[in-house]
């Protein structure tokens, strides 16, 4: 920043009236010397311009973006689909480039000492050979994976992209915190950080002077993609899948990147290659960036337990037939005890000392260093040695300070020697503080930066900023999420303005091949289709049965009774709760697109929430009649509302074609099955009114046929007829129309499976005139159905 | 002494199985001083698209199958003729557990002969209190590291009770050791986790017992089906020894080895990964005959 920038002095009467920095605490906005740090400058004039309505006005916005793009992270608990709010702390952490640039370079010469290390703790093993490395550190390491011993990785290195968690020591000098080898996240939310604070803060200055991020993503993409095999073949993601605490990012890189979002179970390996399984057959995957640790890749070598890995995929790897991003073993590097040693091999390989120092770390397995760590207790963190975790993630099993978190019962000395070999001791670093909103004002809050590097054929890259964790209190051990701290975006300023930037390449425009659907994300959207018309169909008997029973005034009337008992020849109980009644199907439709969120807008998902929220949001106290048929009516509509987003807005691909083949095949077998129940032998009067209220086309039936229902106009209309959307024939063509398009429709004259049972059922409607429709046939129609969805399964979505 | 080997093992699946994929461990290899294999065949049936061998972390040999196509069985038969060499009585120059600590540490190697990899918790053997009470209570301090394994195995065979329809195949350690019963997987695990308790690294060892007894000398325990004993590291000396908990006794000629690792998981004769629902029914049959 130039030295013309002074603050503003609302800045320091009213938002920084509460700021004050702790002694022997770095700060981010203050200097040593007590003056505000000039990169801060612009910033907080900005601010100090903002009244505290505005400024809370605008954070609602940031806030309102991200429930929006639906940014969300799970917390680890008993209920595993339990879903949190993005915990964004709404002013940026602000960096200058010239201080970030330094960084860099401490953490490029840190992430090839990493590259050295693992290759030879999987290669030849000399500093375990030349004393180090402790062997009992690898060999007794969890992420040490024996099956990858010796097997050089197909690209050269392990090692792709990478995290730093490093933090600002009371000197000022940076410290790195922890490794992020094995699957690193941020870089996703990263770019959220930044969305969100871009509607916060949307004036021009100081933001035209934030580095951007884009770049990076470009460079890492084209980095893949340059991979060697990787010509030709796929470059996807590898998700543990949904129950991920990070799973929105996994979704939202894919989307971001233009990357297929495979789990383990997509994947099979033939003669030594890793394929996906699509609905045209399997196709060749030549890069996994993989966010499922390694254990769990491959149940056949590693994790026999896994249910979410790929049998083989360690053979295909060895045989040089798939990038690994990062290569599996890469875990090991997060042990925490390396720290220890890792100053001194950086001068036994790279013949240098380390830029940017890593966490005092002792390990007690060693006598002197054992003896260190006792004398000095009270100011260290003492914890498990081949724990992966960051040394402010503390479990209860570790000691900070000279006492223990969670309850032990023996003294620290004692425990300390009968675990030697087990545990380390770490500095208590007192954290940085930079400034967070708190009740209309700034406070100093502990702080740690990550740094997202990636590996380009011209050196490691790094993501400028965007990520930092924020602690809730003073207390810097409260910093990880999952204990309730919060994220903030980094700032990156340069003094004059930086280029826009773009994730495309400027001017090289080419229609990418976007790839055959894989069958899993095709069996999802399929059932998606399915269960949101099935929830529909649910929603419309529900609504016919209460608009009858307002007019009725009387659940007792024997015709309400009936038509009760029909729905309950459907599954659908009257007498539930709303929410009851079609949760199942509504929730079964939430977990299909929870595992193809990837594949459909932002939009489309937010009125499947919205749906689900309108459900929940139904209290157990409407009233039966009235009160529910208003509120089904309100479902109805949101739910028409979601297939609108998506039918309306979907690209006409294989997804698109599977998503809608199950809404019709449901559609088709929802009227049969309503036909069927309501259409019987004795028929109540005003029975027929319900099924063409479930069909939508009591107008049509009344412009057309100007009688009352009968039988057989209710056939005509909702079986028989080839222009009504809700009639079993006009479904049964569009079936046919969709099948035609998917792939081998037809090979060497012969029309698919799927066709094959298609084409005589239509043929068969288009012929019939209604008397012909028994209930007899009914029954037939609904088992061919069924039948003819068996035979896509088999096709295409195994 | 020289074996003839014949070994029929077998998987019925309820429901044909998908891309089905099976590691197999059941070649015998030589082994220096110890073992030599004069040939050895395994056949499968239904014959796999896809098989080949490799040599996995510890030296085993392994066969890859796979199948493209689902299956809902599979039989391998292993014929093998292999000569077991005597072997000298052992001296016992172990140091004692102290001792053997110091040795450890002294051991720079992750090679797959080095005992460091013997030592900790390992996918199927979890340090168990029960088992490292005992293990103390019946090796007297200041034993050797070769007594502690000669005195541990004798303490476990009078204690335990072989019992071949007790256990499973995925019994652990601890619930075989507190009902003092299994087969020799269980013998096995249990005295694992004894001598790694007393800080005597140790492994698994899978293999074959002759069938048939010497003249006048009882049937070992074990020789139906394929068996399995332990391999302890009694230091820099006398390095690796192998008894057998089972039937209390060291391994010399009457045992033949197909794999060492860790533990079970290491060495499981037939790791397979299935889609199929349906249940799995396994049969083995064994026969070797000294000729």
């Amino acid at each position: 920043m130039t030295g013309s920038a002074r603050l503003h002095p609302q800045a320091s009467a009213s938002l920084l009236a509460d700021y004050t920095v702790q002694p022997g605490v770095a700060d981010e906005l203050f200097a040593p010397d007590g003056a505000i740090r000039p990169v801060w400058v612009p910033f907080m004039n900005q601010l100090a311009r903002l009244s505290p309505e505005d400024i809370a006005a605008h954070f609602t916005r940031g806030d309102q973006y991200l429930r929006d793009a639906g940014v969300f992270y799970r917390q680890y608990s008993a209920d595993p689909q339990q879903e949190r709010d993005w915990p964004l702390s709404h002013i940026p952490v602000i960096l200058h480039e010239d201080e970030w640039s330094e960084i860099c370079a401490g953490l490029s010469q840190r992430a090839d000492l990493l590259e050295r290390v693992v290759a030879d703790l999987y290669g030849a093993a000399n500093l375990v050979r030349d004393g180090h490395l402790p062997p009992d550190l690898v060999a007794q390491n969890p992420e040490w994976h024996r099956p990858l011993v010796g097997v050089t990785p197909a690209s050269g290195h392990f090692l792709h992209f990478l995290a730093f968690e490093i933090g600002r020591s009371p000197d000022g000098s940076w410290l790195v915190l922890g490794d992020r080898t094995q699957a690193p996240s941020g870089a996703g939310f990263a770019l959220e950080n930044r969305m969100a604070t871009a509607r916060i803060f949307p004036e021009p200055f100081p933001r035209a002077n934030i580095r951007r991020l884009a770049g990076f993503f470009r460079a890492f993409r084209n980095a893949m993609d340059a991979l060697p095999g990787a010509d030709g073949r796929r470059t996807a993601i590898l998700t543990p899948g949904p129950g991920n605490d990070t799973y929105f990012e996994h979704t939202y890189i894919a989307r971001y990147l233009g990357l297929v979002l495979l789990e383990g179970e997509d994947l099979i390996v033939q003669n030594g290659a890793v394929q996906v399984r699509t609905v045209s057959g399997p196709q060749p995957v030549g890069v996994l960036w993989r966010r499922l640790d390694a254990a769990y890749a491959d149940p056949l070598e590693l994790n026999q337990n896994s249910q979410i890995g790929t049998p083989g995929l360690v053979d295909a790897i060895r045989q040089s037939n798939v990038n690994m991003v990062n290569a599996l073993g890469s875990g090991i590097l997060e042990t925490r005890a390396f720290m220890a040693f890792l100053p001194k091999i950086a001068e036994v390989l790279l013949g240098e000392p380390l830029q940017l120092p890593n966490i005092a770390t002792w390990w007690c397995g060693q006598p002197s260093e054992r003896a260190y760590v006792k004398e000095n207790a009270d100011q260290m963190l003492i914890g498990q040695a081949l724990s992966r975790a960051l040394p402010f993630d503390i479990g209860a099993d570790a000691a900070l300070a000279g006492a223990f978190r969670g309850g032990q019962d023996q003294p620290l000395d004692a425990w300390i020697d009968a675990n030697a070999a087990g545990l380390v001791g770490q500095e208590a670093v007192t954290l940085s503080t930079t400034p967070a909103w708190s009740d209309g004002r700034l406070v100093p809050r502990p702080m740690t930066v990550r740094v997202m590097a990636a590996r380009t054929p011209q050196g490691w890259t790094f993501l400028p900023g965007g990520y930092a964790r924020i602690g809730r209190s003073d207390d810097a051990t409260a910093l990880p999420m999952q204990q309730g701290g919060s994220v903030a975006d980094v700032w990156v300023m340069r003094d004059h303005p930086v280029p826009e930037e773009t994730l495309f390449d400027p001017g090289n425009f080419r229609r990418e091949d976007i790839g055959a659907l894989p069958s899993r994300a095709a069996d999802n959207l399929y059932w998606l289709g399915r269960y949101v018309e099935r929830t529909e169909g649910a929603i419309r008997l529900l609504r016919a049965y209460h608009q009858r029973l307002a007019e009725a005034g009387n659940a007792a009337d024997t015709r309400l009774t009936r038509i009760a008992d029909l729905l309950g020849g459907l599954s659908i109980d009257v007498n539930l709760p709303l929410q009851a009644a079609l949760e199942p199907a509504l929730g079964a439709a939430r977990i299909c697109a929870g595992k193809v969120r990837d594949r459909f807008s932002v939009d489309g998902w937010a009125a499947l929430a919205d749906l689900t929220s309108s459900l929940q949001a139904l209290s157990g106290t409407l009233r039966p009649g009235d009160d529910c048929a208003r509120a089904l009516g309100v479902l109805l509509r949101k739910i028409t509302g979601f297939n609108g987003l998506v039918h309306e807005n979907m690209h006409r691909t294989s997804g698109w074609r599977f998503l809608t083949f199950g809404r019709a095949i449901e559609r088709a077998d929802g009227a049969a099955a309503v036909l069927l129940a309501f259409a019987g032998d004795e028929i109540a009067p005003g029975l027929p009114d319900v099924a063409l209220e479930y069909g939508d086309s009591n107008i049509t039936h009344q412009r057309r046929y100007r009688i009352d229902p009968t039988p057989d106009t209710v056939t005509d209309l909702m079986v028989l007829d080839a222009n009504n959307p809700r009639a079993v024939l006009f479904q049964l063509t569009a079936m046919r129309r969709i099948a035609q398009d998917l792939p081998s429709a037809e090979v060497e004259g012969r029309v698919s499976p799927v066709l094959r049972a298609l084409l005589p059922l239509e043929a068969g409607l288009v012929v019939a005139d209604p008397a012909d429709i028994t209930a007899d046939r009914l029954v037939d129609l609904r088992r061919a159905l069924s039948d003819i969805s068996g035979r896509l399964a088999a096709a295409y979505l195994v | 002494m020289r074996y003839d080997i014949r070994l029929s093992i077998g998987n019925d699946y309820g429901a044909p199985s998908d891309h089905a994929r099976t590691l197999v461990r059941l070649l015998p290899s030589d082994l220096p001083g110890r073992q030599i294999v004069s040939s050895r065949l395994l056949t499968v049936d239904p014959v796999p698209n896809e098989r080949y061998e490799t040599t996995d972390f510890f030296g085993n040999a392994a066969t890859v199958l796979v199948f493209h196509a689902p299956i809902d069985r599979i039989d391998l038969t292993l014929r093998a003729r292999v000569e077991r060499l005597l072997q000298p009585s052992i001296l016992d120059l172990s140091p004692d557990l102290a001792g053997l600590a110091a040795e450890l540490a002294a051991h720079r190697s992750l090679g797959p002969g080095a005992p460091h990899h013997y030592t900790g918790p390992s996918p199927r053997i979890a340090p168990d209190p029960a088992i490292t009470d005992f293990a103390r209570s019946v090796v007297p301090p200041g034993s050797t590291a070769l007594q502690a394994v000669e005195t541990l195995g004798q303490a476990l065979h009078a204690q335990m009770r072989f019992d071949a329809e007790a256990t499973d195949v995925d019994t652990t350690p601890s619930e075989a050791f507190a009902n003092r019963h299994g087969v020799c997987q269980d013998f096995s695990h249990v005295m694992i986790a004894g001598l790694r308790a007393l800080g005597v690294p140790a492994g698994y060892v899978s293999g074959f017992l002759r069938t048939v007894p010497p003249p006048g000398q009882p049937r070992l325990e074990g020789a139906d089906a394929m068996h399995a004993w332990v391999s302890a590291w009694c230091g820099a000396e006398n390095g690796w020894v192998e008894y057998d908990p089972t039937n209390a006794c060291t391994v010399n000629q009457d045992h033949i080895t197909v794999a060492c690792g860790r533990d079970y998981s290491d060495v499981s004769p037939v790791r397979g990964t299935l889609r199929t629902s349906g249940e799995q029914d396994s049969h083995q049959k064994v026969d070797v005959v000294p000729l």
